[in-house]
Parts: structure tokens; C-alpha cells; sequence
């Protein structure tokens, strides 16, 4: 018996019906700036994986999945609806029609097919091909065996059917991966590797001009499928300018969002200036930073350590040490993530009781370890309240601040740093799922040479318990799912291999020139904004 | 003439296959993987060592070093890992404003660090002398990023005169070439100043005096000529001095330049481009210090090829 995706039907009358009386009052039209530091690296959807190319990719690309604008809620996109087969293996989507691509062509369901092919492909190096291993034809695709991916079919051409070789119940939400993003074929081909320069997707916004470390300019793309948006007619990407600098412009008006936010250094003076106060949303994120412990380095072997490590950091100070600009973390999700227990205390603030627990496992008088943290501004600094809170408990550690690359080189073997401060580094979602904080920090996966797991934390009974979750993949059963996954992480933070320390909260800064719900501006999914709905007020 | 600019090109390229050799050797070194970069933090080990294969990592360090080598005399520099992009272009597109910068940045500190230092010798002991050593010392010593945001702050926001960094106008290219030609022109004066002292001793100065020759007319037309020589020289090994600078300075004003490049690929790791970029420095160096040898001969009747 089939079972109808209704609730994918109603969704999307549900969001039509939300979206559409805020729509109709908002005019079209305006343009806005937005300075970033870095020139953007990428507009392929296939290789852009950084929080500065993420957004501005999924205004110039669709895929068949998306996020309801400043929430974590999956919405049908290029797929009008789509249902899943009773054993969860096989998903078909229905795909929208005259849904054209920004060089006119009309979109069909094989192009989606190439799309996912071509991530897979290992001729693209793709950063996301690992994210589209449940797909039948996986193994051998992405070894280059196979061209095609033998589970993705193009029925006809708004039909895609797709087969999973196991049931996965994150499937919906990497299909709304930018890597998931339809590509037009012929384009791809035509430019090959130089297709991050020349993006043509379907989005909402096409690329009009690009002047290598100057400027970029999306245009609207007036063929978009969804009525009313882009709420702008032009966004202009100014590249090169450095944050300090592009504050300055800001309060001059002469950018609109500073993209890489207010430097750390200058943050107490910007939120306490009238000037700038009605210009900075803040909004949380999928973040969670973290003190990793390598279990296979002693003495963090033993959980008492672990225990005590945790009880010894006073959070709260470092949370003021940068300004409060996070909230303190108690376990390994983030508070915006399904999954999270309100309820858990995890281990609170005890010195005293951490050097009880040391004196346990046998080190009353403490003992030396290493410290490893990115050496960028303010990490070295949160590394040195922790450093001096873990020599209250006894605990001598010795900074080492290198370099992002090489730190995370050295959490990626088994025997170099017996401690990590993430902050810089790890970890933000890919997707609003508990399974992406699982999988590459905390399973027996990422404890692998090169991994992300740094704690080298494998407990197999929970690893089991993971894939079950994840096998789950009926919507009957998605309340179970998640509750199933709270407990995992709850077992997970009991042993304590890592010491969670605070969820970093977003701040946007963006002159009162633009208007849009504030959700876009600190967007969880299209970081760092949803350009698609901003809109300007002088255009009303 | 000839043989001796054949000599010196030959010897030129001995020592751009030297550079490469050592800035390879170094990248080489690095513990960061770049295969691993580029694959991602979501990537199997699968996907890695295919990226690695691709791009030839795997392959023993000889035989990467003649690869490389293969591509740059076929004009290759191969393709960024992070951008995907040709470092061709990403280096052909930057080149034109970092050598615009350059260039008034030259001019800038000439025009500054010359006048300073013929003005101070002239006027030998006297406060004005004095004050404008000091300030030559500061911007000898200035970190060149404090100066540029100070211009920023001064001249940009506080009295509007200049636009907040950027490129494409005269007005945008004043104060990074002031912040560029500071250092320089601190440098420049007091070389300046004790050349022209040395010059100003000598006696076909007095001849010239006694001739009748005005004071302005023998500074201008028989010391400053000769105490310039010295300078001359310096002027090709501030090129080099010059290229780092504009690595701190493009940033500073977001200039759209190689050093801006430069310090996006050294954060990112992202070897070709750092490759690519020192080689094209390095280049501009030789070249620079070949022009100003030849422009030494011209200027001076007294040196002798050898």
C-alpha cells in the first residue's frame, strides 16, 4: 500500500497560505550591498562548502528540498510533493513544472539526475559526495566504477524516483543540500571545472557580473518560479574589505550588511552605540563548541577525568570573556537542534567536587597535558580561561596555538593533542538533524585517521543504536526518532568525551535601509542570510 | 652590452628555478594535507584518496617537483585547490592594480623620502632637520597596518576626503599609496640626507660656490644628481621590500591586488596559489633589480660592465 505524503501537500499549502498575505504587501524591486573579506571561493553548488558562499549558492540554486525561510523545518522546493515506498527505500519525487533555468531552458528530472551524478562524480572532488552514501550505486560511482548512479532513475521528465540501499532517515534533508542543488547540464559540461565562475542554476537570483577580488552582482532572476520573490531586483557583493573597514561604511551608509560581522574586538562598543543598536539581529545557530578529549591519550582513558574536566570550566566566564555572544553548553546539541533535552543538567560548575573525582581516578596532584586551539582571535584567548580554570582542579596544561589546518591535522591522529578547544573550527550543522552532530565527531566512523572525531570516542553499543535511529526513516516514527536520539546524546555526554562549553549565537549587522523578518537575517540554514527575502524599504 | 644582459637573464632563471625549489620543498612540508582540505570535514576515505590521486599527491616528491616544473615552463600554474580556478587567471586578473599600487607607491616615497632628505641635509642640525629625522624613524618603524587604518580613520571617515578603501578611482589610490610609501620614505630620507651630506663636502661643491653659482642651483643641478646614485640601486631591492608591503596594505584597504591573494591562500592553505604568487614576486624581483643595474649604468658613466 502506498503511503500518501499528505503532510508534504499540506505543508506547502501551509507555507503558500503563511507566505502569501506577507508576499502580497511587500513590493519588489531595490538593490543592497553586502562586504565580505575573503573573495568568494566557489559559486559551484557541487564544491562551495564555507558560511560565506553557502547562502549566496542557494539564492542562485534550488534543490528538491528546502528549509522554511529563518527556521529548520523541511518544505518541498523543485519537488512539488513526493512520496516514500513503506520500507522507506525508494522516494519519489514529483518534480514542479516551468521551472526554467537562468539561461531559459526548462528544467527536467534529468538534470536533477546529472546533478547528483556529477557530486558523486569523483572527477569533481566534491566536499559533499559522502552525504549521498545511502543512495543505491553509491560504492561504486564515487570510486569512479560507475558513471551513472545506479539508483537515481528520471522517469519521465517531472518524475525522479530515487532508491535507497538502506533506509535513511536524514534523506530529506541532504536532498535540500546545496550539493543536492540542479546544475543545467549543458553548462556544466560546457565550463567544467570552471563552473564555480559561471553558476547557472534555477534560483532566485543569477550571477550578472563577477570581477575576480572586486565584486559580484546577482541580478533577479525574473523567470523564478515563486511569485514575488526575489524581494530585491540587484545584490552587489563587495569582496576585499576588511571588517573593521566595512563597519565604518556601514555607519556611513554605504553598504547595507556587513557579511562578516562585527569584528570580536569592537563588539561591546557596537551594541552599546545608539548608532548601531536597531541595526544587529542576533539569532542562534546549530553550533556547539566544545573541549575534545582523547580517550586513547592517558589520563583522559578514564571518565572520571572526563567528569572532572567538565565540573572544573566555569562557562559563564568564558561566555563573558567574549562578550556574550553564546550561550553556556551542557551537552553536545544545540538548543535550536530536534533532539535537545531541556531537561538535562549535565555536570554543573564544581571545582571542589572536580578535584574529588581527580583524586578518584588517582591524580591528586593533577598532571600535565597539552592544550591545542586555532590561533585566531578570540579562540587563543577562551583557551587561556580554560587553561586557568583546569590549573584550579590541579590540571597543568600547556596552550598550543597553531594554525586552523594544522590543528585539525593533529585532532586527526590517534597520539597528538590530548586536548582541543573546537572554537574556530567545529562544529556547525550541515543540516537541522541530531544524526550530523553524530556521525563525523562522535561515532566510530570519525575516529579515523583524518577524522573529525578527536576524542576518538567509539562506543559501539551507541554506534548501533545510531544506525537504527537513522533507519527510521517512516514520518510515523519521526517523534520516536528523535527522542531515541536524545538519549544517545545524554548516554554520550554521562561519558563525557567531550566538555561542551558554549552554543555561539549569530549576529548580523545590517543598515536600516533593509527590511524582512528578522528570522533571514540569522538565518540556521542559509548562512548567513537569506538573501531571497530581504527586501528595502525604499522600494515600497 | 648584450652578452652582459644574456648573463644576467641566464642567471636570472637559475635563480626563479632555486625559488621554486625551496617554496615547494617548503609547501611540501607542511603537515596539513590538502587532499583532505579539499575533500572536507563530511568526506570518506574513499573520496580522499581519489583527491589525491587526482592531484598527483601520492606520487613521490621528485617526481611532483617535475610535474610542477612541466606545467610552469609551459605557463601553468596550475589550478587553486580551494577556488578550482587557474592561477593563471586569479594572478593576471590581481597583477594590473597591485602593479598600479606599486608604482605610485614608488612615486609616493621618492617624492616624500627625496625632498625630506635634500631639505634635511641643507638645513643640517637645525630643528627642522632634527623633527623631520624623527619623523622618517616612525615611519621607518610604524607597522604599516596601524598607519593604514589611521589614514583610514583620519582622512576617510573623520574628514571624508578619501573613500573608505576600495578601487577604481586617483582618489582610492592616495592613501594606500601613502601607507605603501611611508615606510619607504622614512628609509629614503635618511639615506638621501647622508648622501647629500657626503656630496655637499666634496669640492667640486665649493668650485661651483665660488664659481658664483647660486645656493639652489648647486643643490639642485650638481648634488642632489650625484648623491642619487646609492638610490638608485636601493630603488630594485625596494621592490621586494615593496611586495610584502602590499600584502598588509591591500588587505588594510581592500585592494584588489596579489597580496590581498597572497594572504587568502597562506590562510587557506591553498598551495598553487601560494605557489604561484611567490613565483610571480619573485619574478618581479629579479627583474626589478636587472632595471636598476642597467638604469645605474646609464646614470653613471663611471661603472664598468664586467
Amino acid at each position: 500500500m502506498k503511503k500518501w505524503l499528505l503532510a508534504s501537500a499540506a505543508l506547502f499549502l501551509l507555507s503558500g497560505t503563511a507566505m502569501a498575505p506577507a508576499m502580497a504587501q511587500v513590493k519588489q524591486g531595490g538593490s543592497m550591498t553586502v562586504t565580505y573579506k575573503d573573495d568568494v571561493s566557489t559559486l559551484d553548488p557541487a564544491i562551495g562548502y564555507d558560511w560565506q558562499n553557502w547562502s549566496m549558492i542557494k539564492s542562485l540554486f534550488d534543490s528538491l528540498m528546502d528549509y522554511k525561510p529563518g527556521t529548520t523545518e523541511l518544505v518541498p522546493d523543485l519537488a512539488e510533493s513526493y512520496e516514500i515506498s513503506p520500507d522507506g527505500l525508494t522516494y519519489t519525487f514529483k518534480l514542479r513544472q516551468g521551472v526554467k533555468f537562468h539561461n531559459g531552458r526548462a528544467m527536467t528530472a534529468k538534470d536533477v539526475k546529472y546533478s547528483l551524478e556529477r557530486v558523486v562524480n569523483p572527477a569533481t572532488q566534491s566536499p559533499g559526495a559522502g552525504f549521498f552514501g545511502a543512495i543505491k550505486g553509491f560504492d561504486a560511482a564515487s570510486v569512479g566504477d560507475a558513471k551513472a548512479l545506479e539508483g537515481v532513475e528520471a522517469v519521465d521528465d517531472s518524475t525522479l524516483r530515487i532508491v535507497l540501499s538502506r533506509p535513511d532517515a536524514t534523506f530529506l534533508h541532504v536532498m535540500a543540500l546545496n550539493f543536492s542543488s540542479v546544475v543545467a547540464s549543458e553548462e556544466a559540461e560546457k565550463h567544467g571545472a570552471d563552473f564555480g565562475k559561471n553558476p547557472v542554476g534555477t534560483g532566485a537570483f543569477k550571477l550578472a557580473e563577477w570581477t575576480l577580488g572586486q565584486r559580484l552582482v546577482f541580478e533577479r532572476n525574473p523567470d523564478y518560479y515563486q511569485a514575488g520573490l526575489p524581494r530585491l531586483d540587484q545584490i552587489v557583493f563587495e569582496v576585499g574589505q576588511e571588517p573593521i573597514v566595512a563597519l565604518l561604511r556601514l555607519e556611513r551608509g554605504e553598504v547595507d550588511i556587513a557579511g562578516d560581522g562585527i569584528p570580536p574586538a569592537k563588539f561591546l562598543e557596537v551594541r552599546n552605540d545608539p548608532k548601531f543598536k536597531d541595526m544587529i539581529i542576533e539569532g542562534s545557530q546549530l553550533h556547539t563548541g566544545y573541549v575534545t578529549m582523547n580517550v586513547k591519550m592517558a589520563p583522559f582513558d578514564n571518565v572520571k577525568v572526563r567528569q572532572a574536566v567538565n565540573m572544573a570550566i566555569n562557562k559563564d566566564r568564558i561566555v563573558r570573556i567574549i562578550n556574550g555572544r553564546a550561550v553556556p553548553a551542557n551537552q553536545p546539541l544545540p538548543p535550536l537542534m530536534p533532539g535537545y533535552d531541556e531537561s538535562y543538567q549535565g555536570f554543573p560548575f564544581d571545582p571542589a567536587k572536580a578535584k574529588a573525582l581527580l583524586a578518584e581516578a588517582g591524580f591528586a596532584d593533577g598532571f600535565e597535558t597539552e592544550l591545542f586551539v586555532a590561533n585566531t582571535d578570540p579562540q587563543p584567548r577562551i583557551a587561556q580561561a580554560i587553561q586557568q580554570d583546569l590549573a584550579e582542579v590541579g590540571i597543568r596544561a600547556q596552550i598550543k596555538s597553531l594554525a586552523q589546518a594544522n590543528v585539525i591535522a593533529a585532532g586527526g591522529e590517534a597520539d597528538q593533542a590530548p586536548m582541543i578547544w573546537s572554537g574556530g573550527m567545529a562544529w556547525i550543522a550541515d543540516f537541522p538533524d541530531p544524526s550530523n552532530f553524530y556521525g563525523p565527531i562522535l561515532g566510530c566512523g570519525g575516529a579515523v585517521p583524518g577524522g573529525w572525531n578527536w576524542s576518538w570516542y567509539c562506543n559501539e553499543e551507541l554506534d548501533a543504536r545510531a544506525v537504527k535511529a537513522d533507519s527510521m526513516a517512516d514520518p510515523a516514527q519521526a517523534e520516536a526518532r528523535i527522542a531515541e536520539w536524545k538519549q544517545i546524546f545524554t548516554a554520550i555526554q554521562d561519558e563525557a568525551p567531550w566538555a561542551p562549553i558554549f552554543n555561539e549565537q549569530r549576529f548580523t549587522i545590517r543598515s536600516d535601509r533593509l527590511d524582512g523578518p528578522d528570522g533571514i537575517f540569522v538565518d540556521p540554514v542559509h548562512i548567513p542570510v537569506h538573501y531571497d527575502y530581504v527586501f528595502a524599504k525604499d522600494a515600497q | 652590452m648584450a652578452a652582459y644582459l644574456l648573463r644576467r637573464l641566464l642567471g636570472s632563471l637559475l635563480i626563479l628555478i632555486g625559488i621554486s625549489v625551496v617554496t615547494f620543498v617548503l609547501l611540501y612540508l607542511l603537515p596539513a594535507d590538502p587532499a583532505r582540505q579539499i575533500a572536507g570535514r563530511s568526506a570518506t576515505a574513499a573520496t580522499v584518496e581519489s583527491i589525491r590521486e587526482q592531484l598527483g599527491l601520492n606520487l613521490p616528491f621528485y617526481e611532483r617537483y617535475l610535474r610542477y616544473l612541466g606545467g610552469l615552463l609551459q605557463g601553468d600554474l596550475g589550478r587553486s585547490y580551494i577556488q578550482r580556478t587557474e592561477v593563471n587567471t586569479l594572478i593576471a586578473s590581481r597583477l594590473p592594480p597591485s602593479l598600479l599600487l606599486m608604482a605610485a607607491g614608488i612615486c609616493a616615497e621618492l617624492l616624500i623620502g627625496l625632498t625630506v632628505g635634500i631639505v634635511a641635509a641643507v638645513r643640517r642640525r637645525s630643528k627642522l632637520d632634527q623633527s623631520l629625522m624623527v619623523l622618517s624613524f616612525v615611519g621607518v618603524s610604524a607597522p604599516q597596518f596601524v598607519v593604514g587604518i589611521l589614514l583610514i580613520y583620519l582622512f576617510a571617515y573623520w574628514l571624508g576626503w578619501f573613500p573608505l578603501g576600495g578601487y577604481g578611482t586617483p582618489q582610492h589610490l592616495v592613501l594606500p599609496a601613502l601607507t605603501l610609501g611611508f615606510l619607504g620614505a622614512g628609509w629614503y630620507a635618511r639615506m638621501m640626507r647622508s648622501s647629500m651630506l657626503d656630496v655637499l663636502q666634496q669640492d667640486f661643491v665649493r668650485t661651483a660656490r665660488a664659481k658664483g653659482l647660486s645656493k639652489a642651483r648647486v643643490i639642485l643641478r650638481h648634488a642632489v644628481p650625484n648623491a642619487l646614485l646609492p638610490i638608485v640601486a636601493m630603488v630594485g631591492i625596494d621592490i621586494g621590500i615593496l611586495m610584502s608591503g602590499i600584502v598588509v596594505v591591500e588587505s588594510v584597504f581592500g585592494w584588489p591586488g596579489i597580496g590581498q591573494l597572497a594572504w587568502q591562500a597562506i590562510q587557506r592553505v591553498d598551495i598553487p596559489i601560494i605557489m604561484g604568487v611567490t613565483l610571480v614576486a619573485a619574478w618581479a624581483i629579479v627583474l626589478g633589480n636587472l632595471f636598476a643595474d642597467i638604469l645605474a649604468l646609464f646614470i653613471d658613466p663611471r661603472i664598468k660592465l664586467r
